[in-house]
């Protein structure tokens, strides 16, 4: 009895680093493939790690509000046309201001784009809060809205400014450090306190976990709701703010290829449809896991398409590991 | 002594159905009150409209004398008044700790930002699980990884925690096996000697004679009858549940 428990509790810390696990293999499958095929390092190059991080940053900005959602049991698919929101929205008030005010005007139209996808978020809440939509339904509507308030204020094309200061904010460097990569760990960082450390994180949990729990608690269920959906959402806005910067060019779609990495990165990262589980910095592996792939694929120098097969294989990895993990505690829901 | 809990010509109409129509008991400190009696007998409505959940048609609850009717969940829950349900209402996901202060976590200051303060909820919780002679093994897994008798334990000690005078407990036993049934029993017990009222919904004769200082038969909406267990059996019970079914019918 007691050597069946250890051995299912070895076996379940297992499946729950497993993420680390691949994230090492990949690593280590990418570098020996460098060191015989050109005897270079994979790894211990400025460049590639470099461009890994860019990349990570780009799915992680989307992911990391969209990780409080999922742990909450519910899902936020109108991110990636939030991030094209936000970017056409920041571009737009860039061109209407001009860019001669320099940070002045940037200032505006970062607070602008974050505003959007506020009013995104805060849509998505209160269906999902008030009028009890699925947030499945609810939010592949808002999908829509955002899509289509982004084309038609973009009049249906890319909106390309010429601002120094919104440059740096997609291709800078602060320190060395890229400057997106500095934003998603900054937001990083604060989703993990807010999730880990504070009343608000233990509260998103709980909900995930069991709604009756957090009622009889008297919590405000409907305030959580909405705040976690306005989270996501302004994460995602972020993600736009910063395509707007490094291709001086605010797009609607900026965000549509990024959110099918973005919810697989959570999923890798531990987190479960069902709700209660998932963490910052399991979706943070998640995305580096994706983007090494991203890179290693195109530096292997395979066809672009693998990395969609790959990506979408490690998802199934991924929710098999977390069914093994349901039936190691007991199937007890 | 004034009873604790003073139930009044309680009366809970659903359109033209008369789920409750007059019920009336008493509820003393230290004393554990079952409401027995077959589904839909009311027993559930009964305690809805105690903890606030429903509005009674007529007639009113005091709690130590004062008029608690008309007061929200939480409003009685702040009274003094803990209803434990069947699904207990746990984030399995959480340790003990963060489950006996959901909602009113503790929380410390670092460098001016609040972070939860886990160990001193943990501590707490194996104080008052203790205190109930139930020793948790790892006080940092969550509460999922407990059984089903150490979990129903948690559920109670958020009841002394917060230091309830009534516990209103909803088939405590219902899904558990024979062990955990047992120390449920105990539990309640414990909840005796500290003077706490406790009422208990049941419909399992054992767990009816082994916790009850008094049985208070509802059937279809009304006080079939009221017995001290050593002055009844099975059998009368039985009776008294089906009786009030058959005649009417």
């Amino acid at each position: 009895m007691t050597n069946h428990k250890t051995g299912a509790s070895f076996l379940r810390s297992l499946l729950n680093a497993w993420s680390w696990l691949f994230l090492a293999g990949i690593l280590g499958f990418f570098e020996i493939y460098a060191q015989i095929e050109t005897g270079n390092t994979f790894l211990f190059r400025l460049y590639n790690v470099q461009s890994i991080a860019i990349a990570a940053s780009q799915i992680l900005l989307l992911a990391l509000g969209l990780t409080l959602v999922i742990v909450a049991g519910h899902i936020d698919l109108s991110i990636g046309f939030t991030t094209g929101l936000s970017a056409v929205a920041m571009a737009l008030m860039i061109r209407w201001l001009g860019p001669e005010a320099g940070w002045l005007t940037v200032a505006v139209a970062l607070a602008v784009g974050v505003f959007a996808a506020v009013v995104v978020g805060l849509i998505n809440g209160w269906l999902v809060a008030y009028l009890n939509v699925p947030s499945f339904i609810g939010t592949l509507g808002t999908y829509g809205v955002a899509r289509g308030a982004a084309l038609i204020i973009a009049g249906g094309a890319t909106v390309s400014i010429r601002s120094e200061e919104a440059r740096f904010i997609g291709n800078g460097d602060i320190l060395g450090f890229p400057v997106p990569v500095v934003i998603a760990i900054m937001l990083a960082v604060i989703c993990h306190y807010l999730l880990t450390h504070t009343k608000f994180g233990v509260h998103t949990y709980a909900l995930g976990a069991s709604r009756a729990s957090v009622e009889r608690a008297g919590i405000d269920v409907n305030k959580l709701l909405i705040t976690l959906f306005i989270i996501s959402a302004v994460s995602a806005g972020i993600g736009g703010l910063v395509y707007t910067g490094r291709f001086s060019a605010g797009a609607a779609n900026a965000g549509e290829p990024i959110l099918l990495y973005a919810v697989a990165a959570v999923f890798i990262g531990g987190a479960s449809l069902t709700g209660g589980q998932g963490t910052v910095v399991g979706t943070v592996i998640g995305a580096i896991i994706i983007a090494v792939i991203q890179f290693g694929l195109v530096f292997s120098g395979l066809p672009p398409y693998w990395q969609f097969v790959a990506v979408g294989l490690v998802i199934i990895v991924a929710v098999l590991v977390d069914q093994s993990k349901a039936k190691l505690t007991g199937g007890r829901s | 002594m004034s009873p604790l809990l003073e139930v009044k010509g309680l009366k809970k109409r659903f359109g033209g159905n008369e789920a409750v129509s007059d019920v009336n008991f008493v509820v003393n400190a230290g004393e554990c009150v079952v409401l027995a009696g077959d589904n839909g007998a009311g027993k559930s409505t009964v305690i809805k409209m105690i903890s606030g959940v429903l509005p009674p048609t007529a007639g009113n609850v005091y709690f130590n004398g004062e008029l608690l009717t008309g007061r929200s969940p939480e409003g009685v829950r702040n009274t003094g008044i803990e209803t434990i349900y069947q699904d207990l209402s746990l984030a399995d996901n959480l340790d003990p700790g963060l489950n006996l202060y959901l909602g009113r976590e503790k929380v410390k200051r670092i460098f001016g930002l609040p972070f939860l303060d886990r160990t001193t909820m943990r501590n707490d919780a194996a104080k008052v699980m203790k205190s109930l002679g139930i020793e948790v093994p790892d006080p940092s897994a969550p509460v999922r990884d407990l059984s089903g008798g150490q979990r129903q334990a948690i559920a109670i000690a958020r009841a002394i925690h917060w230091q309830a005078k009534l516990v209103i407990m909803d088939e405590p036993t219902a899904a558990l096996g024979v062990p955990e049934q047992r120390e449920v029993m105990a539990l309640i017990e414990q909840l005796k000697e500290k003077g706490v009222g406790i009422i208990l919904i049941s419909h399992n004769l054992p767990d009816i004679f082994a916790a009850a200082d008094r049985i208070i038969v509802l059937a279809r909406g009304v006080v079939g009858g009221e017995r001290r267990p050593a002055d009844t059996n099975d059998e009368e019970i039985v009776r008294l549940m089906m009786g009030a079914t058959v005649s009417d019918t």
